[in-house]
């Protein structure tokens, strides 16, 4: 009697306990997007200098390497992913602030903006619906922004404004692979991390925006 | 040499030593693809793509 109640109680269960990662993880998402969003305002009108954006990402890093896996399963951890998402939020002041200066700037920077939305909303929905396992894209996705950080290093000495071009398209198909693994990820694999999940698909959600301002600000005609 | 290309090399190196050791790992251990797979991953990526190529020709 027993197992016969577990086999039928576990799906059920699991399901549950699916359910309640993706409703977590994206409750925390929006929040934090929203934090990040408002913080890069802040950082916009104070009209911080371009070192911030490193300076902001390089402590969002060390969070990200060395505090968050450590909290990631305590209360702390909530506090951690606000800290990483309102450093990067606050670092992209500059950036924005380069772009809005453009002619055209405030059509990219709003094409940037709702681009990435439509594709994470697009890619999450994919993934979500179809409940396809995408756990076989893990290697090939890390190894691949391996070799794009490398390309990335080489270009900042070689200058190529072709070849910074590249590597921001390709961020951009890798960041969506990332998604559809994530999200496969918080479907398929019973002890996912929320708060670790938060972190991952907003360094995607963050990469897109960053490579779609790229993309447009080099392929604009002004 | 300026700072922030100083900034950012630095920054892009700590990212491929930190990334390189889980790289290596996932791809000793992540599963085989089945057959399918693979297209189901690349037709939604591809549409991504399409759709970035719309965002350049609308700005």
């Amino acid at each position: 009697m027993n197992r016969l109640d577990y086999s039928i109680a576990r799906p059920a269960a699991d399901a549950l306990q699916v359910n309640k990662v993706i409703r977590n993880t994206y409750t925390l998402l929006s929040a934090t997007l929203f934090f990040s969003a408002l913080m890069a305002a802040v950082s916009v009108m104070s009209s911080m200098p371009p070192m911030t954006y490193l300076l902001s990402l390089g402590g969002a890093m060390l969070l990200i390497w060395f505090v968050l896996p450590r909290t990631a399963n305590s209360a702390s951890g909530l506090g951690v992913v606000f800290a990483i998402t309102g450093l990067m939020g606050f670092g992209l002041g500059p950036i924005l602030e380069m772009y809005l200066s453009l002619p055209n700037g405030s059509q990219i920077v709003g094409t940037a903006f709702g681009g990435t939305g439509v594709i994470f909303l697009g890619l999450s929905g994919y993934a979500l619906t179809t409940r396809r396992n995408f756990n076989f894209m893990g290697g090939f996705l890390f190894a691949g922004m391996l070799v794009v950080l490398v390309g990335a290093l080489a270009n900042i000495f070689l200058q190529i404004p072709a070849f910074s071009l590249a590597i921001s398209a390709v961020i951009v198909m890798l960041m969506s692979g990332f998604i559809l693994y994530d999200t496969s990820r918080m479907i398929h694999e019973r002890d996912t991390n929320y708060v670790m999940m938060t972190v991952s698909l907003y360094l995607s959600i963050f990469n897109i925006f960053i490579s779609l301002l790229q993309i447009l600000g080099m392929t604009s005609d002004d | 040499m300026d700072w922030m290309k100083i900034g950012s090399a630095l920054l892009l190196l700590a990212m491929i030593i930190f990334l390189f050791p889980r790289a290596r790992q996932m791809l000793r251990e992540s599963p085989e693809a089945k057959p399918g797979d693979w297209q189901g991953a690349i037709l939604p990526i591809l549409a991504v793509v399409g759709f970035v190529i719309l965002l350049i020709v609308i700005v």
